[in-house]
């Protein structure tokens, strides 16, 4: 006898009887992709990570985050040439955003709190011998001292900092940001041993009983262009301009200046020249803007305080108090041909600013090292072809920057701590790029990039004051909110909530979500929805 | 430097939840602990707009109502796909009688309510547009007019979609169904027919009126808890592509909505007894060419030549919709 009410014979049942799971012909699947930022930064930065930490206001998190990769965010949040905000996927939608603003902040923050490295968790007994206190060599002795090595910094010069003290003015880098941020390598128990010039390398090597060496000594020798010149003209090169500023002794450089070249050199040093006090600071150039190396921000920054630029123009004599150039005109070939004709300016000195070689004499001799075109010659390791002898920065061969020298020393940091235990280090593989087109721009506010505070023009040109300002903390978090967050998962919810099967689990703060794929259909909705990229679809195996 | 606002999140004003936002500022849908009114296991095709739809409204009106909500299913996809009997994908009390009469029905389980003195249970009906603007029209203008408590969602597909897409009074000019095949010179349903059910429910003066999309979350859940705090007759009118009758891509269901919105052919905007009292402005404005052309529905308007005439009646469409409901955003409108 059913005791059931009439016609109802079967108990109701829930439709998660129904798998569903199997219609489906694509699956999704969450993935990381590798944002822009992160694959142009030279430092080998995970930018959109740190940016995530930030975003929460987490800023020590993120500084940490960040210092895992480069320990001087504040020296590079001010000197970088930020690729990362030329690659950023920002840039399509309205602006890029100011990472490097952002970085410079958590340096400052972090110097502020005084926030300092863990100390190294284990001891090595392994010693490594690191030539060269600049920005290359501080990176690998930060990484090395991290990894238990005991480090020890040999440098000719009488103060740490290599190009970033000795190249870059001060009012783009202030020197006691500079200082506290070598301090704090050093506070890992890092040994520095200042106007130590080493002129031998094996010999350094074997005295100091050390079982790896890193050479980061730069390119400081001055390229010297061959211009007739009568006895009483006055020629100085840019390297010795800008050192001499930082050893005191100030340059004697007249009231009229003209630089030579179209590097960032030759604009720090007419820059430089404006601030001592010069009417009139030229630089001569060969080619025309668009060629020039010089990065145009830079350039913006000079011919706001007054820089003047020749362009198309070479130096073909200096006399006393004058120079003849010569005008030039671009050939199909991007090469500035001359044409003859001559003009006079009026100058009191001369600053070559035409790059810079490396000094290699302390190779001399060192079995299986070579060279090429003045540069040493490493592997893929950056070790040289003498085992146990690394290089990198400005001696190598590459882009010569503070950011490529930060990323040669940390890559050549986890060689020469793999080739220590006997081991060969694999760069971790890469995710695939996170293009524009893999993102869905509709769910990003509108929200225009935040601008630094500039110094104005007049104290620019009559002071060594630090020409761009920081974001205060409303601003930088608003910046890094900007962050499209690229390629990775920021947990908007939106594959949670627009999937129609309800097959997205979400599975908690920090703990991103799961597919039921006894449910998922495959209709694909998720992937389209998700801002940043984070889901892919891949064909069902029959 | 000025002060920016710091609350301000990549994404927090359009993505569904925020990691950063405070629990109660997200949306229902963000929630771990969101009801799943219509759970998995249902039968709605990939991608179906009108199961999306339908847990997100109801999902909204649990929340708004303390999860005391019974729902009255008119026939069509919605009430076919959820509940082949024995089984049902509903985890709330919901009834199903016939397809034209879910406001009838739903007008009384209200009338119980108020017998048995439970003021606190809310009641909804839900169909489709066939169910709501053809086979229910009579009931449903009779809940209006008795002003019953009772809150009416249609999930507006355009067509009656469950029996092979058939032309509804909701499906729009040019679009192609089974019914509206291409005959003699034109192809697609007819200019200058069918019903606009939200102007027509606010021609009933009732306390609230509201259409929304698949495409704006926190404007849809916004939409179904302001009319919970109505009681009387209640009407909001909710735009679900079908990638099956549309036929479009089953992962683009929430761009046609989206482009619909955008392209201004459906006007987002809420009125309360029989004014328009809210809009949702056009963020980014498209020609009506974005929405139609991915829709196989329309493709007899884009064959070589296209069909500009048409096209240019159906961009007049949208400019008069935003012109009548002032949906230009003003700085665009300045440029």
């Amino acid at each position: 006898m059913i005791r059931k009410p009439f016609a109802i014979t079967l108990d109701p049942g829930s439709s998660l009887a129904n798998h569903t799971g199997s219609w489906r012909t694509v699956r999704p699947e969450y993935i990381d992709r590798l944002p822009p930022c992160n694959h142009a930064c030279p430092a080998g930065e995970n930018v959109q990570r740190w940016l995530f930490h930030a975003e929460a206001g987490n800023y020590e998190d993120a500084w940490r985050a960040l210092t895992d990769d480069n320990p001087m965010p504040a020296v590079m949040g001010r000197v970088c040439y930020h690729p990362c905000e030329t690659a950023c996927n920002r840039a399509q939608l309205d602006e890029a955003v100011g990472i490097n603003a952002t970085e410079r902040f958590l340096g400052d923050e972090a110097l502020r709190r005084g926030w300092k490295f863990a100390a190294p968790a284990t001891s090595s007994g392994k010693r490594v011998l690191v030539i060269g206190a600049g920005p290359t060599g501080l990176s690998a002795a930060y990484q090395l001292a991290r990894a238990g090595h005991a480090v020890t910094i040999r440098d000719a010069g009488p103060l740490a900092g290599g190009m970033m003290r000795f190249g870059i003015p001060v009012y783009r880098l202030p020197r006691d940001v500079l200082d506290a941020e070598i301090q704090r390598i050093l506070d890992l128990g890092v040994v520095l041993e200042l106007n130590s010039k080493v002129t031998d390398v094996l010999e350094a090597r074997r005295d100091g009983a050390f079982d790896a060496v890193f050479l980061a000594v730069g390119a400081h020798l001055a390229k010297r262009a061959y211009i007739p010149a009568g006895s009483a003209a006055r020629m100085l090169d840019a390297v010795a301009v800008l050192r001499s500023m930082e050893t005191g002794e100030q340059p004697l450089l007249g009231r009229r200046v003209v630089v030579y070249g179209g590097g960032n050199t030759a604009l720090d040093v007419a820059r430089t020249a404006k601030r001592l006090g010069a009417e009139e600071s030229i630089i001569v150039y060969r080619r025309t803007r668009e060629k020039m190396p010089a990065h145009d921000f830079e350039l913006e920054e000079a011919l706001q305080e007054g820089v003047l630029v020749k362009w198309l123009s070479t130096i073909t004599q200096a006399g006393e108090s004058s120079i003849t150039v010569e005008k030039m005109v671009l050939g199909d070939d991007g090469k500035a041909q001359p044409t003859g004709e001559f003009e006079t300016l009026e100058a009191d000195s001369v600053v070559l600013a035409l790059g810079q070689d490396v000094d290699l004499s302390l190779l001399d001799g060192v079995p299986g090292l070579e060279t090429d075109e003045g540069v040493v010659k490493v592997g893929a390791d950056m070790m040289t072809g003498h085992a146990g002898i690394f290089a990198g920065g400005d001696m190598v061969s590459g882009e010569r920057t503070v950011t490529v020298g930060i990323g040669h020393g940390k890559l050549a940091a986890h060689n020469i701590d793999a080739w220590l235990r006997g081991k060969t280090w694999e760069h971790p593989a890469s995710h695939e790029l996170a293009t524009f087109d893999k993102l869905n721009p509709w769910y990003y506010a509108d929200a225009p990039r935040s601008q630094a505070p500039i110094l104005d023009s007049v104290r620019r040109q009559s002071t060594f004051d630090e020409v761009v300002g920081g974001f205060d903390e409303t601003t930088a978090q608003f910046e890094a909110r900007r962050c499209l967050s690229c390629g990775n998962c920021f947990e908007c919810d939106n594959c949670y909530g627009v999937c129609p099967d309800n097959a997205v689990i979400k599975l908690g703060p920090g703990e991103r979500y799961a597919f039921n794929y006894d449910y998922c259909k495959g209709c694909g909705l998720c992937v389209s929805e998700c801002p940043c990229g984070a889901i892919r679809s891949v064909p069902e195996e029959t | 430097m000025s002060e920016q606002p710091v609350r301000f999140y990549q994404t927090g004003t359009f993505t569904v939840g925020n990691r950063l936002l405070p629990e109660d500022e997200r949306s229902v849908q963000a929630n771990m602990r969101r009801t799943n009114s219509l759970n998995s296991g249902h039968r709605a095709c990939q991608g179906c707009g009108e199961a999306l739809g339908a847990r997100y409204a109801i999902d909204a009106a649990m929340e708004a109502t303390n999860r005391q909500l019974i729902a009255v299913n008119a026939t069509g996809c919605l009430e076919v796909f959820s509940t082949p009997y024995p089984e049902s994908s509903w985890q709330i009390p919901w009834i199903h009688s016939l397809f034209g009469n879910a406001a009838a029905v739903a007008t009384g389980v209200a009338a119980a309510m108020r017998v048995k003195g439970r003021s606190d249970v809310r009641v909804v009906a839900q169909g489709g547009d066939g169910g709501t603007t053809d086979i229910g029209f009579g009931c449903l203008s009779g809940m209006f007019e008795r002003n019953d408590d009772v809150l009416y969602i249609c999930y507006d597909n355009e067509a009656y979609m469950n029996t092979g897409v058939q032309r509804s009074s909701a499906t729009p000019p040019a679009a192609r169904t089974a019914t509206t095949m291409p005959l003699g010179g034109s192809a697609g349903n007819r200019f200058g027919q069918g019903k606009n059910m939200p102007v027509l429910a606010m021609a009933h003066d009732i306390p609230y009126v509201a259409t929304a999309t698949v495409a704006d979350l926190h404007d849809l859940e916004a939409k179904v808890k302001r009319a919970m705090e109505f009681r009387g007759a209640r009407y909001i009118h909710i735009l679900v592509p079908c990638p099956l009758g549309w036929g479009h891509g089953s992962a683009e269901t929430v761009r046609m909505a989206r482009l619909a919105k955008e392209t201004g052919l459906f006007p987002v905007f809420e009125a309360e007894h029989g004014v328009v009292t809210r809009v949702s402005k056009i963020r980014r404005k498209l020609p009506v060419e974005e929405y139609l052309k991915p829709q196989q529905r329309f493709a007899h308007l884009f064959h070589d030549p296209p069909r500009r005439d048409v096209l240019d009646l159906l961009q007049q469409m949208a400019d008069r919709n935003i012109l009548r409901y002032g949906l230009a955003d003003e700085t665009e409108a300045a440029a």
